[in-house]
């Protein structure tokens, strides 16, 4: 599947909740089975600083593919990790590097990436891409 | 005299309005205070019918303006009962009234004692002033070790730098005791009142401290704005802090005169609708039956920290028998920005994080906490809101 493609699975899911709580619930939920970083990337090398959050963020090339894991101290933080894990990882890192993540907006998240929340989310964005960046320059 | 919540609930408008689709429950007062319609109106007023520059014009609406902003002066100086208007020196916030002394009344090298428990605006600007910094430890219930406080004072020190109230743990400090200690050996002091003015009277001549700064937006006046207040010998003896317009009386490529105290201290065209508006913060503070608002918030405070203790897994942080306002609080299990996340979805306020307090984070071991905070227009009601839904959080996270 595409980024696309996986945007879109994950707008259609979301537009099954019609409160707040299952919404949140369902993010807590991925936020739990987010498969953890392994220790050995938790470490203040992988550690994308927000003053609220932290976020811990690996990524690892196989093939033209880009890989990502993540781990956060915040299970909101983490659901929303595990969402942009599942759009972005396993895909090319060049189509990584140009998309726009347009899915968390028309998902009702947007507050999250708002620089004022200081989460960690918006610089791991930055990284995510800057690793992508620099993989399919290679 | 005002002293009946429901009637002072209606003078400011944001708090009958909704925030995702419940009625807002605003419990961050400590970040910055909601305002009254009285604040509202003199600034929508100021630009509808006065507006000009001030302190230049012969004009009649630049006369007016400047009447109206040293009319707020002198608002601000019977409210805090200071000794001389031009000891109330209008700044952009405690954080500059805090830089402005930290630039002009200290110099490199020069010792002063801090504490454990302060906000980032009265710890960096003595670090860029290159000051030999102590800092006195915080006790483990949140008060201030008075005894190291003792110990590190001497003859040698130049200023003490405390902060009144602390936003992050509510705690009362003996300011009255910290005076006294340090003038006995000649020692000036420095209050930052950034969360004391809010919820008491300060009178400066009666603490007798010599400078003291505030935010006119934590007290329920406009957002850029503050005051710096200082004994009129000291401020005279100190140095401006910049320079431009206003603060001159003339100016010469070979030599520049400075103005008078207070405007020696105000660079450049001030927050003017800013100011006037403070005044009216002011007017309407002395409206308040301030014993009452005490009284009320105390109870707030007090039914708040029962109500939360209940619940199993939480930590209060900052438990001083003389508290203001604040009740900040860790869970186990349970990270602030997930518990503040959630709230917000019911409508409710609060701030989480490290409180621009992160020596004080380290102090406690932990990386923030969640905070309620707390102004004579909340309820009851509220309280048993927040806790209710604080439950209901808890029971998705952990
Ligand atoms: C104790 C204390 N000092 C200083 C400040 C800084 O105030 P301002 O940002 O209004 O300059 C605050 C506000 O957050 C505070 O709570």
């Amino acid at each position: 599947m595409s980024i696309v493609d996986n945007e879109k699975e994950i707008i259609e899911d979301f537009d099954l909740f019609s409160d707040w709580e299952d919404k949140y619930e369902y993010i807590i939920s991925l936020g739990r089975e987010l498969p953890l970083i392994s220790d050995q990337y938790k470490t203040e090398e992988h550690l994308v600083r927000g003053c609220q959050s932290r976020v811990w963020l690996h990524a690892e090339k196989q093939g033209a593919n880009i890989v990502f894991t993540a781990d956060s101290d915040a299970i909101i933080t983490k659901g929303i990790i595990a969402l942009l894990v599942k759009v972005l990882s396993n895909q090319p890192a060049i189509e990584v590097a140009k998309t726009d993540l347009d899915f968390i907006n028309k998902i009702g998240l947007k507050e999250h990436l708002s620089p004022n929340r200081s989460n960690g989310l918006v610089s791991m964005i930055q990284k995510m891409k800057t690793y992508a960046a620099a993989y399919s320059a290679k | 005299m005002k002293n009946n919540v429901t009637d002072i609930r209606k003078d400011f408008p944001i708090l009958s309005t909704q925030v995702n689709g419940k009625p807002l429950v605003y419990f961050d007062n400590g970040a910055s205070a909601q305002k009254p319609q009285a604040v509202i109106d003199s600034i929508s007023k100021y630009y509808s019918t006065m507006h000009a520059n001030i302190h230049r014009g012969v004009h009649t609406l630049s006369q007016n303006a400047t009447q109206a902003y040293e009319d707020a002066r002198e608002a601000v100086k019977k409210y805090i009962n200071a000794q001389h208007s031009e000891e109330i020196i209008i700044t952009r916030g405690t954080t500059e009234s805090i830089n402005l002394v930290a630039h002009s009344f200290v110099k490199k090298g020069d010792e002063v004692i801090i504490s454990g428990m302060e906000h980032h605006s009265n710890i960096v600007p003595w670090q860029l002033a290159e000051v030999n910094l102590k800092v006195v430890k915080v006790k483990d219930n949140g008060e201030l070790d008075l005894e190291d406080f003792k110990s590190k004072l001497s003859k040698n020190t130049k200023l003490v730098a405390i902060t009144h109230v602390s936003n992050t743990l509510g705690t009362i400090n003996p300011v009255e005791e910290i005076i006294a200690l340090a003038h006995a050996l000649g020692v000036k002091v420095l209050l930052d009142g950034a969360q004391a003015v809010p919820h008491m009277k300060v009178d400066v001549q009666k603490l007798d401290c010599d400078f003291y700064a505030f935010s006119a937006h934590k007290m329920y006046g406009p957002t850029g704005i503050g005051i710096l207040y200082g004994k009129r010998d000291l401020l005279n003896a100190m140095p401006p802090y910049q320079g431009g317009g206003d603060m001159i009386k003339h100016v010469t490529f070979e030599k520049t005169t400075y103005n008078d105290l207070p405007h020696k201290f105000e660079a450049g065209t001030p927050a003017i609708s800013e100011g006037i508006a403070l005044g009216a913060a002011v007017e309407y503070l002395n409206k308040i039956d301030w014993d009452w608002a005490a009284k009320h918030e105390e109870e707030l405070l007090a039914y708040a920290t029962e109500e939360i203790k209940k619940i199993e897994g939480v930590k209060v942080i900052g438990e001083a028998k003389h508290k203001a306002g604040v009740l900040s609080f860790v869970v186990e299990g349970a990270h602030h920005y997930d518990i503040g996340t959630l709230l917000d979805q019911m409508g409710i306020a609060i701030r989480t994080g490290h409180h621009c307090t992160e020596p004080l984070m380290h102090r406690f071991d932990i990386s923030g906490t969640a905070r309620a905070s707390f102004a004579f227009y909340n309820t009851k009601d509220e309280v048993k809101i927040f806790i209710d839904a604080l439950k209901r959080s808890l029971k998705m996270l952990r």
